[in-house]
This record gives C-alpha cells, structure tokens and sequence, in this order.
C-alpha cells in the first residue's frame, strides 16, 4: 500500500510540473502576474509529493517489504538501521528519486525565498526548473520505478552492496547530489535570463549565492568519496580518476570558474555570457555525469546496473537540454551587452585567467575520460586512460593556477597594479623559497617537483595571510585600527581568503603523499615484523570467523612500535558478506601529526601467513583538512549578508552605513 | 596605450566560440550513442579464435583424469577456471552443474592456484560438473591462457580454438543468449 502511495506521489508530481513548466512561463510572457503566481503553489506541490514518494521508499526499506523489487534487490533484513536508510539511494532507481527530491527542494527555495525576485524572472526561473523535474520524473515512471512489485516476494533481500555499507558513504551520496543537481539553479537562472533578454547585478547576486551552496555540498561529497575510498577500498590511494570519480570533478572545476565570473557580473557587470555559457556547461556536466554512471558506456568500480533503454532516455534528456540551452544561448546571448570594461591586469582580469585555467583543466579531464569511448566508437582498440595522463597534464595547468590565486585578489578591480601587488607577496614568496630549498635539503634532493609544489603551497598560504594583512592594514596602522578593520571586513571577504587557504592545504597534502609516500608489502604469519618510515611493525595474530550482523571477519592485531615503544595496535579487518558473497576490507589508520600510518588486511592463511600491505602517507590529512577549509569558507561566505538569500531589501534597516571607515576594504570582496 | 580598457575579445557577442560549442556537444551525443551500442564490460581476448595454448595437467584426484590440450579437440567444450576460495565461483557452480547434466558440451575444469584437499571438499559439497580436472597449483598454465582472476570460462571448438570468453561467473543471460547458441552452432 505504502508502495503504491508513493508511486502515485511521483505521477503527483509530474502533474505538478507540467503545470509548473507552462503556466507561469506563458504567464511571464504575457506579464500576466496571477498566471505567474502559479508557479509557487505548484514548486511547493512538487516539492511534497516527491517527498512523499521519497519517505513512501524510505518505509519501504526500513519495514524491510521484500514485496517491493528494488527493496528485495538491494536491502536485507539482518541489515543495521543507518543501512536500511542509507540503501533507499544505494541504487539506480533510489538515488534518482533522491535526485529529484533535491530538484524540487531547490525549487521550493526559490518558491519560498524568492519575494524579492522580480515576478516575471521568477516565474521562468521555476517553469526552467520543472522542465528538468519533468524530464527526470518520465525518466524514473517509465524505465526506473523503485515501487514495482513481485510475487512471490523472497523470504529476504539480496542485501545491499556491502561496499556501500560504511557510515562514510551512506551520507556522501545525498551531499553530492546537493552539489550536482544545485547547478540546476545556475542553468535555470541563466535560462530565465536567456528567455528575458536580460542579465543585470541582480540576477548574478541571485545565482551566486546558490550556486556557492551547490559548491560548498559538492566540495564535501567529492572529498568524503575520496576518504570513504582511502579508507574502504583498501588500496591505499585518495583519487584514481575514475570515469565517476571524474564525473563529478568536472562539475567541480566549471563550477569553481562560475563562482568567480558571477562575482564579475555582481561587480562590475562584465563576462555576462560567459558567466551564462558557464552555468549552462556546470549543469550539462552533472547531467553527463548521471549518464556516464548510469548508461555502463564507461567501465567504473562504482557503475550501477546498466540497462540500455535508461542509457538511451538520459542521453535523450542531455541532448535536449543542453543543445537547447546552447542554442538559445547563440540566439540569444549576442543581445546582452557586454558591460563593463577592463584592463588585462585587474581583477577581472585575474578572474578571466582563473576561469580560461580551470575550464581549460576540465577539457583535460573530459578527454582523459572520455578517449576509451571516443576510441572504441570509433571502432578501435578497447584501452584505459589512467592516472598518468591525468598526473602529467593536470599539474601543469593546476600549477600556474596556484600561482595566480595568491596575486589575483590583490589587483584592483578595472585596473590593477601588478608590480605593486608582487611588491607587497615579497614575504610570501621569500617564505615559499625557504620552504621549497627547506623541502630539497630533508629529502636529500628528492624529487624537484615535490619540492616545487611545497613551495607553491607555502606561496599560495603565505601570499593568503598577506592579503588578510592588507586588508587590515596590519603594522601599518595602530593595531585597534587593523581589529576594527577585521570586524567590519565582510564575511565574503573571509570566506574566500579560507578556501584559497584550503586550497594551500590540499595542494601540500596531495604534493608530500604523491611524493613521500612509502609502503610495504609482506607476507606475514603472527610474530613476524616489518619495518616503515621509522616504526616497527609486528602482527600480534589474526583471529579468524569473527561475526557481525550480516558479515564473517578475518581481523589483524598489528602492533606499530616507534623506538622500540608499543604506540598503538592496528586492527585491520577483512569482511565477508554471504548475502552478496563480496569481501570488503577495513583498514586501519593511526594518524600522529598531520600523517598516516595505514595497515590493509589482504588474503592468508595460518599456514603461509597473510598478506599485510602497510603505508605511509605524509600530510594525507592535509589534502581533506584543505577540503574542509574550502567548504568552511564557501560557508563564511554564504552567511554575509549580501549574499543571504533576500537579504538586499529585507536586511536592510540593520545594515551598517557602507562602511565609510574602511572604503578599501567595503568596496570589494 | 597600455592602459587603454581592453575587452576581453573571448567574451564578445557574435563569435564563432558558441557556434562551436554546439558543434562539439554534437560530436559528444553521437559518441555517446555509439558508445551506448557497445558493451563496455566485454573483455577481449587475445586468444580469440586461437588454438588453445598447449599444456598438460596433472589430475587433481586419482578419480578423474587430468586435462591437456588434445582432450580439447574433437567435440565442444567448455573450460571453466576455478578455485575452492573463489566466493563468485559457487555462485556459478549451479549453472555448471546443468551444463554438465544438459550435455551439449563437454564441461572440463582447470583448478587454478588452489589446494588439493580444499578444492576437493568444494566438489564434495556442491556437486563436480567436470569430466576432468586438470590441477594447476602453481598458476603457470592460467598464464598463457590470459587468466585475470577467477573464474573465467572459455568455449572451445571441436578443433581446439578458443571461440569464447566469459572473465568473472557465468551469468544466466549471457548462458542463454550468447553461449548456448554458439554451442549449437559449433555442433553444426
């Protein structure tokens, strides 16, 4: 009953956007404001029945109804509770209603907060918004309903992929999802602006602030991905450039340029069809994303089941909304002006060079990608490209990137004095080289690169610090000054001075493990030792046929001794789950400063012994630490109040005088 | 002057930049759609349509003879690559047992870098689908047959070439659509 409920609250919900996709735009173009009004009541509508539908599976799962399909295929009783939640999007059909939940919650935003959008961009930004809800609910009622039933229902579920069964990955989905589908709103956005002819200050104070929230989640989903595959896969690496891993990278980098154009539109009006075409590539990116994982035309550890028919409707989906938004946007994008004009060295200048790097380091990885399937259309060989390409072509263009952040928010908007912002990185760039020759002498001349990238690190971190100290005119002015200064500093202001710092981080991070990592592999029976990176390893023993709630373990006892002092014991275990007859490994991590010491449980027995694989990785935690700083900042950044959602009329009876103080430091951000 | 505001000529209206974007993206769907006709997770083999390599292994219990290349030739058969400790293989030992019932082609085994008493217990408690087993204990022969993991199944013809491959366990599908029906026409 349950199941059909919540089949009947996803047709619901396409009802609902049908209406919410045509009347509200006709009433826009008619400027006929009760027709455009429609388009709240039928985002709200939308929001509900497809929340309906999502808890309808949720029940499903939790009340274990092996009735229902889905739920037999990829639940089980004997299942902990988290995992019974967490395996509602544990596959295809389930994750794509979360999809759509998370579609029709930023509608529903829009619907709510959106008062002091005018009427008309309004309306088309939520009848653009139900046009993809439409899209994807035909797309889940016709080739992937998650309520089908069958008889008999099995006496249990198949379980659901154990690999999916860790605390990590039952949240990372839904926090990617928010990042993906939040790009909707940027397209949306620049769709309504498309059809009204019209981009303005406003409309980017609009899709800023949403599309820094849809960066913030897919930031943390990407980063929790990578940890949940550091630590669950076993294989000791944080990133392999898998095609998946890949398909939400590319969402990443694109988006990364439109937050920084869209603060050019806010500013000074300028790049506006770019910032447009920008919003319009970060969406098509996610949807590529969901088709690449979704269509098995790329092999992928994490692929879900593939069925053709559901590949030919996504690719269907993608060809329609992004060559129609591309051909709209050749139509119309001529129109719109080009707005203010600056100088090669200013700001926006700074923020074009930012923006031509990382789009140029997504066409990278778009074709590292996607050449196995380019090459085996074209009837070639069937080949892999792995992490080398991708290491020697990414660095180079994330290197100069690097480079640029910490000189870029130094330049003066229009016209900026590049001598005078290097004059005032002197500290920053006198620390990198210390630390850059400091690198080379510890490591005995290691690798030069290595050292290289340290240096830009620092350079990058230092010349951050350098800019905060500019801002607040530290040593220059009396020190109550420089405090008073940082109180009136906008939060946006700190926001983007921590996530370049996270940036410093992860680039040190990724930088010290490529290069510094070093491991062990051995086979080894209880009391034989092992020796890495100045600790001592000795296995205590491996007790065999431990059981949990639905798996057999195999588990490590290995004591990691440093000076001949015992400082922890490593238990790395090997799992077994029957239901799904796959293994999965649980590592063991012991952190000490900023480094990991990671054990990995391979095959064995008493006789031969087992294979143990142990690491060491430098300032690993660095590269999600970083991760966090950058989120934390888009975060900072989110809560100033020109950014909040409704803020520019409704905050304004508490906003300080412009800050009269501190021109320099109120005028930009 | 240098200090003349300059547009950035990337940005303007009217250029050939979005024209081409469309393009591109077009190129991208075509792709796409090839590539949704093709099956990704098909492994080629470069064994393909090869004479099977030549070897010779001992039996793996006095009960059942061993495995060698001439045993290959003169009827169908189906090599399955096995191993006691192989989670995937039970779930495919079923699906062997019918072939083995069914007729149609000779099943014979090779059991791949396993232990004699653990790989005869496995076929005590589910039952032996092969006619023979050929013990490959030290892995050597699953080299030069290209062996990545196990199992892995291969059809062979009734003169001894590799006609195809099956790299992890047999589905039910795949039997029906592809395997049986080669086998049919490998009888003609």
């Amino acid at each position: 009953m349950i199941a059909e409920l919540g089949h009947f609250a996803l047709i619901l919900a396409l009802v609902a956007a049908l209406v919410q996709g045509s009347v509200p735009m006709i009433g826009a173009s008619r400027n006929d404001r009760a027709w455009m009004a429609v388009a709240r009541p039928a985002a709200l509508g939308q929001a509900g029945a497809v929340a309906l539908a999502f808890f309808a599976l949720m029940w499903c799962h939790i009340a274990s109804d092996f009735s229902v399909m889905a739920v037999a295929a990829n639940s089980n009783s004997q299942m902990p509770l988290i995992y019974k939640i967490s395996s509602t999007w544990g596959y295809h059909e389930g994750s794509m209603v979360l999809w759509v939940l998370i579609l029709a919650i930023y509608g529903a935003a829009v619907a709510l907060f959106g008062d002091n959008l005018p009427p008309a961009l309004r309306a088309r930004v939520l009848a653009v918004q139900a046009w993809i809800a439409i899209g994807f609910l035909l797309f889940i009622l016709f080739t992937s309903n998650p309520f089908l039933r069958m008889t008999p229902a099995p006496a249990d579920g198949r379980d659901l992929n154990p690999l999916l069964q860790d605390p990590g990955l039952a949240i990372h989905p839904p926090f990617l999802y928010f990042g993906y589908v939040g790009f909707s709103m940027a397209f949306s956005f620049a769709i309504a602006a498309l059809i009204e002819g019209r981009v303005d200050a406003a409309w980017a104070r609009w899709v800023r602030p949403w599309t820094l929230l849809a960066w913030c989640f897919l930031t943390a989903g990407i980063a929790m991905g990578s940890y949940w595959a550091y630590y669950e896969l076993g294989w000791g690496g944080w990133w392999f450039w898998d095609p998946v891993e890949n398909a939400s990278f590319m969402p990443w980098l694109i988006g990364t340029a439109l937050l920084h154009s869209a603060s050019v539109v806010e500013k000074r009006d300028a790049l506006k069809s770019w910032t447009i075409l920008l919003a319009i590539i970060a969406f098509s990116l996610s949807l590529m994303g969901t088709f690449l994982v979704r269509s098995g035309v790329l092999t992928s550890v994490h692929a879900f089941a593939t069925d053709p028919a559901r590949g030919v409707f996504i690719l269907g989906l993608l060809a329609i909304t992004t060559g129609g938004a591309l051909v709209l946007y050749v139509w119309r994008a001529p129109g719109m002006g080009t707005g203010g004009l600056f100088a090669p060295v200013s700001r926006e200048g700074a923020l074009v060079l930012n923006n031509l790097l990382l789009a140029t380091a997504c066409a990278t990885v778009f074709l590292g990608t996607l050449y196995p399937l380019f090459l085996d259309a074209l009837g070639g060989d069937k080949v892999s490209v792995g992490a080398p390409f991708f290491n020697a072509t990414f660095a180079p263009i994330m290197a100069p990137l690097v480079a640029a952040m910490a000189v870029g928010p130094l330049l003066a908007w229009k016209r900026g004095d590049l001598f005078g912002a290097l004059q005032r990185l002197y500290a920053a760039l006198a620390i990198a080289i210390v630390v850059g020759l400091a690198t080379l002498y510890l490591t005995r001349g290691g690798p030069v690169l290595a050292a290289f990238g340290m240096a830009l690190a620092a350079w990058l971190f230092f010349g951050t610090l350098s800019e905060l100290a500019e801002r607040l005119r530290l040593f220059r002015v009396p020190l109550s000054d420089s405090i008073q200064r940082a109180a009136i500093l906008p939060r946006a202001a700190y926001g983007m001075l921590i996530a370049h710092a996270g940036m410093a981080f992860t680039v040190a991070g990724v930088t010290a493990t490529s290069a510094w990592e070093t491991e062990s592999i051995s086979s080894m029976r209880p009391g034989d030792r092992a020796a890495l990176a100045g600790n001592e390893f000795v296995l205590l023993d491996v007790r065999q046929d431990l059981q949990g709630p639905n798996y057999t373990a195999e588990q490590a006892g290995i004591s990691v001794l440093r000076n001949g002092k015992e400082i922890a014991v490593l238990e790395p275990a090997k799992r077994f789950y029957p239901v799904q007859r796959q293994a999965t490994n649980e590592t063991a991590i012991l952190t000490t400063g900023f480094s990991d010491v990671y054990a990995a449980l391979g095959d064995g027995n008493p006789q031969s012994g087992w294979t143990v694989r142990l690491y060491y990785k430098p300032l690993v935690t660095w590269i999600w630490l970083g991760a966090a700083l950058m989120v934390a900042g888009g975060a900072v950044s989110l809560s100033d109040r020109r950014h909040r959602v409704g803020a520019p009329s409704r905050g304004q009876p508490r906003t300080r005088p412009r800050a009269s103080a501190a021109p320099a430091a109120a005028s930009d951000d | 002057m240098t200090d003349q505001p300059a547009r950035a000529a990337l940005f303007r209206g009217r250029s050939l930049f979005p024209v081409l974007a469309i393009a591109i993206f077009a190129v991208i769907v075509v792709f796409f759609a090839v590539g949704l006709t093709k099956d990704s997770r098909k492994l080629p083999s470069a064994l393909l349509d090869q004479p099977a390599p030549g070897f010779d292994l001992p039996p793996l219990t006095s009960a059942l003879p061993g495995l060698k290349t001439v045993d290959l030739q003169g009827r169908v058969s189906l090599v399955n690559v096995w191993a006691s400790w192989c989670g995937p293989c039970r779930v495919e030992h079923p699906l062997l047992m019918r072939l083995a019932r069914d007729g149609r082609a000779e099943v014979v085994g090779i059991n791949w870098k396993d232990k004699k008493d653990d790989a005869e217990n496995f076929l005590k408690e589910l039952g032996n689908p092969y006619a023979r087993i050929g013990f490959d204990a030290s892995g050597r022969v699953g080299i030069d047959w290209g062996v990545y993991g196990v199992p892995e199944t291969y059809v062979i013809d009734r003169e001894g070439r590799i006609r195809y491959k099956v790299v992890g366990p047999i589905m039910p599908d795949e039997l029906k659509d592809s395997i049986l029906p080669l086998i049919e026409s490998l009888k003609k």
